[in-house]
Protein backbone atom coordinates (compact mmCIF):
# COMPACT_ATOMS: atom_id res chain seq x y z
CA UNK A 1 0.00 0.00 0.00
CA UNK A 2 1.29 3.39 -0.92
CA UNK A 3 1.99 5.95 1.71
CA UNK A 4 -0.75 8.04 2.94
CA UNK A 5 -2.07 10.95 5.82
CA UNK A 6 -4.86 9.69 7.82
CA UNK A 7 -7.41 12.38 9.11
CA UNK A 8 -10.18 12.51 11.37
CA UNK A 9 -12.65 15.32 10.15
CA UNK A 10 -14.63 16.33 13.40
CA UNK A 11 -17.66 17.61 11.40
CA UNK A 12 -18.51 18.17 7.51
CA UNK A 13 -16.98 21.50 7.51
CA UNK A 14 -13.85 19.95 8.13
CA UNK A 15 -14.94 17.22 6.11
CA UNK A 16 -15.80 19.10 2.97
CA UNK A 17 -11.87 21.27 3.47
CA UNK A 18 -9.75 18.28 3.84
CA UNK A 19 -11.85 16.39 1.05
CA UNK A 20 -10.94 19.04 -1.59
CA UNK A 21 -9.89 16.62 -3.63
CA UNK A 22 -11.42 13.80 -3.91
CA UNK A 23 -12.64 14.09 -7.71
CA UNK A 24 -14.96 12.09 -9.54
CA UNK A 25 -13.96 8.55 -8.91
CA UNK A 26 -10.18 8.26 -10.71
CA UNK A 27 -8.16 6.08 -9.22
CA UNK A 28 -5.70 8.41 -8.73
CA UNK A 29 -7.62 11.05 -6.97
CA UNK A 30 -5.34 12.59 -4.23
CA UNK A 31 -7.91 12.05 -1.48
CA UNK A 32 -10.11 9.77 -0.34
CA UNK A 33 -13.40 9.93 2.04
CA UNK A 34 -13.16 6.42 4.31
CA UNK A 35 -15.82 5.32 6.42
CA UNK A 36 -16.04 0.85 6.73
CA UNK A 37 -12.91 1.07 4.27
CA UNK A 38 -14.57 -2.29 3.06
CA UNK A 39 -13.77 -1.04 -0.50
CA UNK A 40 -11.16 1.24 -0.03
CA UNK A 41 -9.07 -0.28 1.81
CA UNK A 42 -9.10 -3.33 -0.47
CA UNK A 43 -9.03 -1.43 -3.63
CA UNK A 44 -5.64 0.30 -1.78
CA UNK A 45 -3.97 -2.80 -1.17
CA UNK A 46 -4.64 -3.79 -4.66
CA UNK A 47 -3.34 -0.39 -5.61
CA UNK A 48 -6.06 0.33 -7.75
CA UNK A 49 -6.83 3.37 -5.64
CA UNK A 50 -4.17 5.59 -4.60
CA UNK A 51 -4.93 8.46 -2.33
CA UNK A 52 -2.41 10.13 -0.50
CA UNK A 53 -4.96 11.73 1.72
CA UNK A 54 -7.88 9.59 4.09
CA UNK A 55 -10.29 11.51 5.48
CA UNK A 56 -12.07 9.85 8.16
CA UNK A 57 -16.19 10.72 8.11
CA UNK A 58 -16.75 8.67 11.32
CA UNK A 59 -17.35 11.23 13.55
CA UNK A 60 -20.11 12.34 11.49
CA UNK A 61 -22.30 9.06 11.92
CA UNK A 62 -23.84 10.83 14.83
CA UNK A 63 -25.31 13.70 13.13
CA UNK A 64 -25.68 11.85 9.72
CA UNK A 65 -26.55 8.19 10.47
CA UNK A 66 -30.62 8.41 11.49
CA UNK A 67 -33.02 6.34 9.74
CA UNK A 68 -36.71 7.48 9.96
CA UNK A 69 -39.84 6.88 8.14
CA UNK A 70 -42.49 9.52 8.15
CA UNK A 71 -45.69 10.17 5.84
CA UNK A 72 -43.46 11.83 3.16
CA UNK A 73 -40.84 9.30 2.78
CA UNK A 74 -37.84 7.15 4.02
CA UNK A 75 -34.73 9.26 5.15
CA UNK A 76 -31.49 7.23 5.56
CA UNK A 77 -28.45 9.00 7.20
CA UNK A 78 -25.65 8.29 4.38
CA UNK A 79 -23.61 7.43 7.31
CA UNK A 80 -25.92 4.35 8.76
CA UNK A 81 -24.77 1.15 8.40
CA UNK A 82 -25.87 -1.41 5.80
CA UNK A 83 -26.97 -3.68 9.00
CA UNK A 84 -28.85 -1.20 10.32
CA UNK A 85 -30.99 -0.06 7.91
CA UNK A 86 -31.74 -3.95 6.52
CA UNK A 87 -32.74 -4.89 10.39
CA UNK A 88 -34.81 -1.36 10.84
CA UNK A 89 -38.80 -2.74 11.59
CA UNK A 90 -40.04 0.35 10.00
CA UNK A 91 -37.87 -0.45 6.64
CA UNK A 92 -38.92 -3.79 6.62
CA UNK A 93 -42.39 -2.89 6.93
CA UNK A 94 -42.35 -0.06 4.36
CA UNK A 95 -39.87 -0.07 2.09
CA UNK A 96 -39.06 -3.63 2.14
CA UNK A 97 -36.99 -3.65 -1.55
CA UNK A 98 -34.50 -1.44 0.48
CA UNK A 99 -34.09 -3.70 3.75
CA UNK A 100 -33.85 -6.86 0.85
CA UNK A 101 -31.60 -5.00 -1.18
CA UNK A 102 -29.39 -4.62 1.47
CA UNK A 103 -29.48 -8.08 3.64
CA UNK A 104 -28.87 -9.84 0.55
CA UNK A 105 -25.95 -7.64 -0.15
CA UNK A 106 -22.25 -8.87 1.14
CA UNK A 107 -21.49 -10.45 4.54
CA UNK A 108 -22.79 -9.48 8.07
CA UNK A 109 -19.26 -8.45 8.72
CA UNK A 110 -19.48 -6.00 5.81
CA UNK A 111 -22.77 -5.07 6.33
CA UNK A 112 -21.80 -3.59 9.64
CA UNK A 113 -18.87 -1.32 8.70
CA UNK A 114 -19.90 -0.19 5.37
CA UNK A 115 -21.90 2.91 5.03
CA UNK A 116 -25.11 3.56 2.85
CA UNK A 117 -23.00 6.73 0.97
CA UNK A 118 -19.72 4.54 0.47
CA UNK A 119 -22.19 1.22 -0.38
CA UNK A 120 -23.59 3.17 -3.01
CA UNK A 121 -20.01 4.44 -4.56
CA UNK A 122 -18.41 1.10 -4.58
CA UNK A 123 -16.46 0.22 -7.56
CA UNK A 124 -17.01 -2.43 -10.11
CA UNK A 125 -16.07 -5.58 -9.59
CA UNK A 126 -14.41 -6.04 -13.14
CA UNK A 127 -11.09 -8.32 -12.64
CA UNK A 128 -9.00 -5.78 -15.05
CA UNK A 129 -10.43 -3.07 -12.93
CA UNK A 130 -8.98 -4.49 -9.36
CA UNK A 131 -5.87 -5.93 -11.23
CA UNK A 132 -3.42 -3.12 -12.01
CA UNK A 133 -0.98 -5.55 -14.40
CA UNK A 134 -3.64 -5.32 -17.06
CA UNK A 135 -2.58 -2.09 -18.34
CA UNK A 136 -5.72 -1.82 -20.54
CA UNK A 137 -8.70 -0.31 -18.21
CA UNK A 138 -10.05 2.80 -19.15
CA UNK A 139 -11.01 3.26 -15.76
CA UNK A 140 -7.93 2.85 -14.47
CA UNK A 141 -6.32 4.36 -17.33
CA UNK A 142 -7.83 6.55 -19.34
CA UNK A 143 -7.31 5.96 -23.39
CA UNK A 144 -5.87 2.88 -22.40
CA UNK A 145 -8.95 0.37 -23.74
CA UNK A 146 -10.29 -2.09 -22.00
CA UNK A 147 -9.90 -5.54 -21.43
CA UNK A 148 -12.78 -6.96 -20.69
CA UNK A 149 -14.63 -6.54 -24.41
CA UNK A 150 -12.15 -9.20 -25.58
CA UNK A 151 -11.31 -10.90 -22.64
CA UNK A 152 -13.47 -12.48 -19.24
CA UNK A 153 -16.48 -10.69 -19.50
CA UNK A 154 -19.02 -13.20 -17.58
CA UNK A 155 -20.48 -10.80 -15.30
CA UNK A 156 -19.92 -7.66 -17.27
CA UNK A 157 -22.76 -5.32 -17.83
CA UNK A 158 -25.17 -6.17 -21.18
CA UNK A 159 -26.99 -2.40 -20.66
CA UNK A 160 -25.63 0.83 -20.57
CA UNK A 161 -21.94 -0.33 -22.13
CA UNK A 162 -19.83 1.70 -25.20
CA UNK A 163 -16.48 0.70 -26.10
CA UNK A 164 -14.80 2.38 -23.64
CA UNK A 165 -16.24 -0.03 -20.34
CA UNK A 166 -18.07 -2.89 -19.98
CA UNK A 167 -18.12 -3.37 -16.37
CA UNK A 168 -21.12 -3.83 -14.16
CA UNK A 169 -22.12 -1.85 -11.28
CA UNK A 170 -21.98 -4.53 -8.52
CA UNK A 171 -24.53 -2.35 -5.79
CA UNK A 172 -27.60 -3.61 -4.66
CA UNK A 173 -29.03 -0.78 -3.06
CA UNK A 174 -28.67 1.67 -5.64
CA UNK A 175 -30.57 -0.54 -8.26
CA UNK A 176 -33.69 0.36 -5.85
CA UNK A 177 -32.57 3.85 -5.11
CA UNK A 178 -32.13 4.91 -8.55
CA UNK A 179 -36.18 3.28 -9.44
CA UNK A 180 -37.61 4.76 -6.16
CA UNK A 181 -36.85 8.48 -7.21
CA UNK A 182 -34.29 8.63 -4.28
CA UNK A 183 -32.97 12.19 -3.71
CA UNK A 184 -29.44 12.77 -2.24
CA UNK A 185 -28.43 15.30 0.42
CA UNK A 186 -24.83 16.25 -0.15
CA UNK A 187 -22.66 19.02 1.51
CA UNK A 188 -19.43 20.36 -0.11
CA UNK A 189 -16.84 23.08 -0.11
CA UNK A 190 -19.90 25.20 -2.14
CA UNK A 191 -22.84 24.00 0.72
CA UNK A 192 -25.82 21.83 0.72
CA UNK A 193 -27.58 20.88 -2.55
CA UNK A 194 -29.76 18.09 -3.44
CA UNK A 195 -29.26 15.76 -6.59
CA UNK A 196 -31.40 13.37 -7.78
CA UNK A 197 -29.96 10.14 -7.24
CA UNK A 198 -30.82 9.11 -10.73
CA UNK A 199 -28.05 11.62 -11.87
CA UNK A 200 -25.14 10.03 -9.40
CA UNK A 201 -23.56 7.71 -11.33
CA UNK A 202 -22.01 8.91 -14.68
CA UNK A 203 -22.80 7.14 -18.30
CA UNK A 204 -19.54 5.38 -19.51
CA UNK A 205 -19.67 7.91 -22.56
CA UNK A 206 -16.19 7.34 -23.61
CA UNK A 207 -14.87 8.38 -20.00
CA UNK A 208 -15.44 5.89 -17.48
CA UNK A 209 -12.75 6.74 -15.39
CA UNK A 210 -15.11 9.58 -14.35
CA UNK A 211 -17.88 7.70 -12.26
CA UNK A 212 -19.75 10.39 -10.19
CA UNK A 213 -21.04 13.61 -10.91
CA UNK A 214 -19.80 14.65 -7.24
CA UNK A 215 -17.48 17.56 -7.17
CA UNK A 216 -14.39 17.34 -5.18
CA UNK A 217 -14.89 17.47 -1.33
CA UNK A 218 -18.98 16.62 -2.08
CA UNK A 219 -20.24 14.29 0.71
CA UNK A 220 -23.43 12.54 0.60
CA UNK A 221 -25.09 12.88 4.09
CA UNK A 222 -28.99 11.24 2.95
CA UNK A 223 -30.86 9.69 0.73
CA UNK A 224 -34.40 10.73 0.72
CA UNK A 225 -36.67 8.18 -0.53
CA UNK A 226 -40.19 9.60 -1.69
CA UNK A 227 -43.22 7.96 -0.16
CA UNK A 228 -45.05 5.76 -3.08
CA UNK A 229 -48.14 3.55 -3.00
CA UNK A 230 -45.77 1.35 -4.50
CA UNK A 231 -42.90 0.95 -1.89
CA UNK A 232 -44.53 -1.70 0.73
CA UNK A 233 -45.57 -4.05 -2.34
CA UNK A 234 -41.96 -4.19 -3.52
CA UNK A 235 -39.00 -6.55 -3.31
CA UNK A 236 -35.61 -6.80 -4.20
CA UNK A 237 -34.48 -10.54 -6.27
CA UNK A 238 -30.93 -11.28 -6.51
CA UNK A 239 -29.71 -13.85 -8.86
CA UNK A 240 -26.03 -14.85 -8.45
CA UNK A 241 -23.83 -17.75 -8.45
CA UNK A 242 -24.01 -19.12 -4.68
CA UNK A 243 -26.97 -18.59 -2.54
CA UNK A 244 -25.30 -16.17 -0.07
CA UNK A 245 -22.29 -13.89 0.12
CA UNK A 246 -21.95 -13.13 -3.68
CA UNK A 247 -22.33 -10.17 -6.46
CA UNK A 248 -25.77 -10.28 -8.52
CA UNK A 249 -25.75 -11.82 -11.87
CA UNK A 250 -29.19 -10.27 -12.21
CA UNK A 251 -30.98 -8.80 -10.22
CA UNK A 252 -34.29 -6.73 -10.05
CA UNK A 253 -35.84 -3.87 -7.90
CA UNK A 254 -39.32 -3.72 -8.34
CA UNK A 255 -42.56 -1.71 -6.68
CA UNK A 256 -46.10 -2.40 -7.66
CA UNK A 257 -49.05 -0.05 -7.13
CA UNK A 258 -52.14 -2.20 -8.28
CA UNK A 259 -55.80 -1.87 -8.33
CA UNK A 260 -58.13 -5.09 -9.47
CA UNK A 261 -55.19 -6.67 -10.59
CA UNK A 262 -54.14 -3.75 -13.10
CA UNK A 263 -50.94 -1.36 -13.01
CA UNK A 264 -51.39 1.81 -11.37
CA UNK A 265 -47.65 2.91 -10.83
CA UNK A 266 -44.78 0.71 -10.88
CA UNK A 267 -41.44 0.98 -10.30
CA UNK A 268 -38.25 -0.85 -12.31
CA UNK A 269 -34.60 -1.55 -11.81
CA UNK A 270 -31.95 -3.64 -13.03
CA UNK A 271 -28.98 -4.68 -11.30
CA UNK A 272 -26.29 -6.94 -12.02
CA UNK A 273 -26.50 -6.41 -15.75
CA UNK A 274 -25.62 -2.77 -16.45
CA UNK A 275 -23.30 -0.02 -16.49
CA UNK A 276 -25.11 2.13 -13.58
CA UNK A 277 -27.18 1.40 -11.29
CA UNK A 278 -30.14 0.90 -13.96
CA UNK A 279 -34.10 2.07 -14.14
CA UNK A 280 -36.29 1.42 -16.92
CA UNK A 281 -38.76 3.48 -17.91
CA UNK A 282 -39.49 0.92 -20.83
CA UNK A 283 -40.29 -1.76 -18.48
CA UNK A 284 -42.78 0.63 -16.41
CA UNK A 285 -44.37 2.09 -18.81
CA UNK A 286 -45.25 -1.33 -20.97
CA UNK A 287 -47.01 -2.20 -17.77
CA UNK A 288 -48.78 1.24 -16.77
CA UNK A 289 -52.65 0.41 -17.31
CA UNK A 290 -52.35 -3.34 -17.92
CA UNK A 291 -53.75 -6.70 -15.81
CA UNK A 292 -50.21 -8.11 -14.39
CA UNK A 293 -50.12 -11.55 -15.17
CA UNK A 294 -47.31 -13.54 -17.27
CA UNK A 295 -47.28 -12.42 -20.83
CA UNK A 296 -47.48 -8.60 -19.35
CA UNK A 297 -44.51 -9.34 -17.55
CA UNK A 298 -42.50 -10.95 -20.38
CA UNK A 299 -43.27 -7.85 -22.13
CA UNK A 300 -42.21 -5.80 -19.62
CA UNK A 301 -38.98 -7.50 -19.51
CA UNK A 302 -38.43 -7.92 -23.51
CA UNK A 303 -38.67 -3.95 -23.46
CA UNK A 304 -36.20 -3.44 -20.44
CA UNK A 305 -33.61 -5.57 -22.47
CA UNK A 306 -34.66 -4.21 -25.95
CA UNK A 307 -31.10 -2.49 -26.05
CA UNK A 308 -28.92 -5.22 -24.20
CA UNK A 309 -25.45 -5.20 -25.81
CA UNK A 310 -23.22 -8.52 -24.87
CA UNK A 311 -19.20 -9.59 -25.60
CA UNK A 312 -19.61 -13.53 -25.28
CA UNK A 313 -19.14 -14.27 -21.79
CA UNK A 314 -22.17 -12.60 -20.53
CA UNK A 315 -23.97 -13.70 -23.75
CA UNK A 316 -26.86 -14.99 -20.87
CA UNK A 317 -27.48 -12.12 -19.44
CA UNK A 318 -30.17 -10.32 -21.62
CA UNK A 319 -32.03 -13.66 -21.08
CA UNK A 320 -31.44 -13.92 -17.35
CA UNK A 321 -32.49 -10.68 -16.62
CA UNK A 322 -35.78 -10.94 -18.65
CA UNK A 323 -36.63 -14.28 -16.46
CA UNK A 324 -35.24 -12.37 -13.20
CA UNK A 325 -37.25 -9.33 -13.94
CA UNK A 326 -40.86 -11.16 -14.80
CA UNK A 327 -40.34 -13.77 -11.15
CA UNK A 328 -39.77 -10.48 -9.82
CA UNK A 329 -43.12 -8.69 -10.86
CA UNK A 330 -45.48 -11.31 -10.58
CA UNK A 331 -43.93 -12.35 -6.62
CA UNK A 332 -44.47 -8.87 -6.24
CA UNK A 333 -47.87 -9.30 -7.06
CA UNK A 334 -48.43 -12.06 -5.05
CA UNK A 335 -46.62 -10.51 -1.83
CA UNK A 336 -49.18 -9.79 0.86
CA UNK A 337 -49.13 -6.36 2.36
CA UNK A 338 -49.89 -5.35 5.64
CA UNK A 339 -52.67 -3.44 5.99
CA UNK A 340 -51.91 0.39 5.49
CA UNK A 341 -50.68 -0.77 1.81
CA UNK A 342 -51.85 -0.95 -1.57
CA UNK B 1 -31.94 1.80 17.01
CA UNK B 2 -30.24 0.28 19.48
CA UNK B 3 -26.86 0.04 17.76
CA UNK B 4 -27.26 3.69 16.91
CA UNK B 5 -27.45 4.83 19.94
CA UNK B 6 -24.93 2.20 21.32
CA UNK B 7 -22.16 3.50 18.76
CA UNK B 8 -22.70 6.98 19.19
CA UNK B 9 -23.82 6.99 22.85
CA UNK B 10 -21.37 7.88 25.76
CA UNK B 11 -19.28 5.24 26.29
CA UNK B 12 -17.93 5.52 23.10
CA UNK B 13 -17.10 9.30 23.12
CA UNK B 14 -15.70 8.52 26.73
CA UNK B 15 -13.08 6.35 24.77
CA UNK B 16 -12.44 8.68 21.99
CA UNK B 17 -11.91 11.23 24.63
CA UNK B 18 -9.10 9.22 26.16
CA UNK B 19 -7.34 8.33 22.46
CA UNK B 20 -7.42 12.05 21.94
CA UNK B 21 -5.60 12.88 25.52
CA UNK B 22 -3.36 10.13 24.29
CA UNK B 23 -2.52 11.30 20.81
CA UNK B 24 -3.19 14.86 21.08
CA UNK B 25 0.24 15.78 19.75
CA UNK B 26 0.30 13.12 17.14
CA UNK B 27 -1.99 11.19 15.04
CA UNK B 28 -5.74 11.66 15.57
CA UNK B 29 -7.06 14.53 17.38
CA UNK B 30 -10.55 13.89 17.33
CA UNK B 31 -11.79 16.41 19.82
CA UNK B 32 -9.64 19.57 19.17
CA UNK B 33 -11.08 21.08 16.14
CA UNK B 34 -8.89 21.04 13.23
CA UNK B 35 -8.11 17.58 11.85
CA UNK B 36 -4.22 16.93 12.41
CA UNK B 37 -2.20 14.73 9.84
CA UNK B 38 -0.78 11.16 10.24
CA UNK B 39 1.79 10.41 7.74
CA UNK B 40 2.97 6.99 6.51
CA UNK B 41 5.71 6.34 9.04
CA UNK B 42 5.54 5.68 12.82
CA UNK B 43 2.44 6.85 14.59
CA UNK B 44 1.85 6.10 18.02
CA UNK B 45 -1.76 4.84 18.14
CA UNK B 46 -3.92 3.74 21.11
CA UNK B 47 -5.80 0.56 20.83
CA UNK B 48 -8.59 -1.11 23.23
CA UNK B 49 -8.44 -4.58 22.77
CA UNK B 50 -10.15 -6.99 25.23
CA UNK B 51 -10.90 -4.26 27.44
CA UNK B 52 -7.64 -3.39 27.54
CA UNK B 53 -5.77 0.03 26.46
CA UNK B 54 -2.68 -1.10 24.66
CA UNK B 55 0.02 1.58 23.06
CA UNK B 56 1.66 1.36 20.02
CA UNK B 57 4.13 2.56 17.67
CA UNK B 58 2.42 1.68 13.64
CA UNK B 59 2.63 2.60 10.46
CA UNK B 60 -0.09 4.27 9.53
CA UNK B 61 -1.14 2.10 6.88
CA UNK B 62 -1.46 -0.91 8.86
CA UNK B 63 -4.33 -2.61 9.17
CA UNK B 64 -6.29 -4.15 12.21
CA UNK B 65 -5.49 -7.72 11.62
CA UNK B 66 -1.92 -7.22 11.33
CA UNK B 67 -1.52 -4.75 13.90
CA UNK B 68 -3.06 -7.49 16.48
CA UNK B 69 -1.24 -10.28 15.11
CA UNK B 70 2.44 -9.08 13.99
CA UNK B 71 2.46 -5.60 16.88
CA UNK B 72 0.53 -6.99 20.23
CA UNK B 73 1.07 -10.82 19.87
CA UNK B 74 -2.75 -11.37 19.69
CA UNK B 75 -2.28 -14.07 16.95
CA UNK B 76 -5.68 -15.69 17.22
CA UNK B 77 -7.07 -13.62 14.49
CA UNK B 78 -6.17 -15.25 10.98
CA UNK B 79 -5.12 -13.85 7.69
CA UNK B 80 -7.09 -15.66 5.16
CA UNK B 81 -7.60 -13.90 2.02
CA UNK B 82 -6.56 -10.49 3.51
CA UNK B 83 -9.41 -9.18 1.32
CA UNK B 84 -12.84 -9.35 2.90
CA UNK B 85 -13.94 -12.66 1.49
CA UNK B 86 -13.38 -15.49 4.02
CA UNK B 87 -14.06 -13.96 7.41
CA UNK B 88 -10.57 -15.38 9.13
CA UNK B 89 -9.95 -12.62 10.53
CA UNK B 90 -13.60 -11.28 12.37
CA UNK B 91 -13.40 -9.63 15.26
CA UNK B 92 -15.79 -7.64 17.10
CA UNK B 93 -16.00 -4.32 17.08
CA UNK B 94 -18.28 -1.94 19.64
CA UNK B 95 -19.91 -5.82 19.60
CA UNK B 96 -20.39 -5.84 16.17
CA UNK B 97 -18.54 -8.43 13.86
CA UNK B 98 -16.24 -6.40 11.41
CA UNK B 99 -13.01 -7.80 9.63
CA UNK B 100 -9.74 -6.89 10.91
CA UNK B 101 -8.20 -7.03 7.06
CA UNK B 102 -10.13 -4.09 5.88
CA UNK B 103 -9.79 -1.67 8.94
CA UNK B 104 -7.26 0.33 9.39
CA UNK B 105 -5.54 0.15 12.99
CA UNK B 106 -5.51 4.56 13.22
CA UNK B 107 -9.43 4.28 12.22
CA UNK B 108 -10.33 1.77 15.01
CA UNK B 109 -9.17 3.78 18.30
CA UNK B 110 -11.45 4.42 20.48
CA UNK B 111 -13.99 1.51 19.17
CA UNK B 112 -13.68 -1.67 21.76
CA UNK B 113 -12.24 -4.38 19.82
CA UNK B 114 -12.63 -8.14 20.86
CA UNK B 115 -10.56 -10.80 19.70
CA UNK B 116 -11.05 -14.55 20.33
CA UNK B 117 -8.14 -14.37 23.10
CA UNK B 118 -10.40 -11.58 24.73
CA UNK B 119 -14.13 -14.11 24.65
CA UNK B 120 -13.44 -16.00 28.05
CA UNK B 121 -11.55 -14.88 31.01
CA UNK B 122 -7.96 -16.03 31.52
CA UNK B 123 -8.45 -19.03 33.68
CA UNK B 124 -11.61 -19.05 33.52
CA UNK B 125 -14.00 -21.65 31.71
CA UNK B 126 -14.31 -21.33 27.55
CA UNK B 127 -17.27 -19.12 26.34
CA UNK B 128 -20.05 -21.18 25.61
CA UNK B 129 -19.07 -21.12 21.58
CA UNK B 130 -15.91 -22.04 22.36
CA UNK B 131 -16.96 -25.11 24.20
CA UNK B 132 -19.68 -25.53 21.51
CA UNK B 133 -16.95 -25.73 19.03
CA UNK B 134 -15.68 -28.23 20.71
CA UNK B 135 -18.13 -30.65 21.64
CA UNK B 136 -19.52 -30.91 18.00
CA UNK B 137 -15.99 -31.37 16.08
CA UNK B 138 -16.87 -28.39 14.53
CA UNK B 139 -13.49 -27.53 12.66
CA UNK B 140 -10.88 -29.90 10.93
CA UNK B 141 -7.60 -27.63 10.71
CA UNK B 142 -8.55 -24.66 12.87
CA UNK B 143 -7.67 -21.90 10.50
CA UNK B 144 -11.19 -20.25 10.31
CA UNK B 145 -12.67 -21.40 13.52
CA UNK B 146 -12.04 -17.77 15.89
CA UNK B 147 -13.41 -16.21 13.05
CA UNK B 148 -16.41 -18.29 12.96
CA UNK B 149 -16.69 -18.11 16.75
CA UNK B 150 -16.36 -14.38 17.09
CA UNK B 151 -18.85 -14.52 13.62
CA UNK B 152 -21.05 -16.77 15.55
CA UNK B 153 -21.12 -15.25 19.19
CA UNK B 154 -22.92 -12.61 17.45
CA UNK B 155 -24.46 -14.09 15.12
CA UNK B 156 -26.63 -15.43 17.85
CA UNK B 157 -26.39 -11.90 19.31
CA UNK B 158 -28.48 -10.27 16.31
CA UNK B 159 -31.16 -12.87 16.75
CA UNK B 160 -29.88 -14.37 13.51
CA UNK B 161 -29.50 -18.19 14.61
CA UNK B 162 -33.33 -19.43 15.04
CA UNK B 163 -32.95 -21.86 12.36
CA UNK B 164 -30.57 -23.68 10.45
CA UNK B 165 -31.46 -21.18 7.34
CA UNK B 166 -31.05 -18.19 9.10
CA UNK B 167 -27.52 -19.48 10.66
CA UNK B 168 -26.20 -20.64 7.39
CA UNK B 169 -27.57 -17.25 5.72
CA UNK B 170 -25.71 -14.87 8.34
CA UNK B 171 -22.91 -17.11 8.68
CA UNK B 172 -22.14 -16.76 5.23
CA UNK B 173 -19.14 -14.50 5.30
CA UNK B 174 -17.07 -17.19 7.13
CA UNK B 175 -15.18 -19.96 4.72
CA UNK B 176 -14.36 -22.90 5.93
CA UNK B 177 -11.90 -24.58 3.49
CA UNK B 178 -12.84 -28.02 5.69
CA UNK B 179 -15.98 -27.74 4.49
CA UNK B 180 -17.09 -28.47 8.37
CA UNK B 181 -20.13 -26.11 8.06
CA UNK B 182 -22.54 -28.47 9.42
CA UNK B 183 -21.05 -29.41 12.42
CA UNK B 184 -20.53 -25.47 12.83
CA UNK B 185 -24.25 -24.85 12.39
CA UNK B 186 -24.77 -27.79 15.40
CA UNK B 187 -22.40 -25.96 17.18
CA UNK B 188 -24.19 -22.61 16.88
CA UNK B 189 -27.58 -24.07 18.10
CA UNK B 190 -25.92 -25.49 21.23
CA UNK B 191 -24.32 -22.45 22.26
CA UNK B 192 -27.25 -20.25 21.42
CA UNK B 193 -29.44 -21.83 23.65
CA UNK B 194 -26.56 -21.52 26.85
CA UNK B 195 -25.86 -17.50 25.75
CA UNK B 196 -29.38 -16.21 26.31
CA UNK B 197 -28.97 -14.18 29.18
CA UNK B 198 -26.41 -12.06 27.37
Amino acid sequence: MRPFSYERAADLAQAALLGRETGQGQTDAVAQFLFGGTTLVDLMKLDVLRPKRLVDLVELKGAHGGIAVSVDGLHLGAMASMAEVAAHPDVRRDYPAVAQSLELAASPQIRNMASLGGNVLQRTRCPYFRDPSWTACNKRNPGSGCAAIEGFNRNHAVLGVDQSCVSQYPGDLAVVLSAFDTELEIVGAAGARRMPFSALHRPADGKPHLENNLQSGDIIIGFKVPAGAWTRRSLYLKVRDRASYEFALASAAVGLDLEDGVVRQVRVGLGGVAYRPWRSPEAEGSLIGKPLNEAAAQAAAEAAFAGAVTHGGNDFKPELGRRTLVRALLEARDRTVNAGGA
Amino acid sequence: MDRTAQLTGPSRRGLIGAAATFAASSAVSVAQGAAETAVSGAVPMRLNINGKDRDAILDVRTCLLDALRDHLDLTGSKKGCDQGQCGACTVLVDGHRALGCLTLAVAAQGRRITTIEGLAEAGGPLHPMQQAFIDNDAFQCGYCTPGQILSAVACVGEGHAASDGDIREYMSGNLCRCGAYPKIVEAIKQARDHMRPA
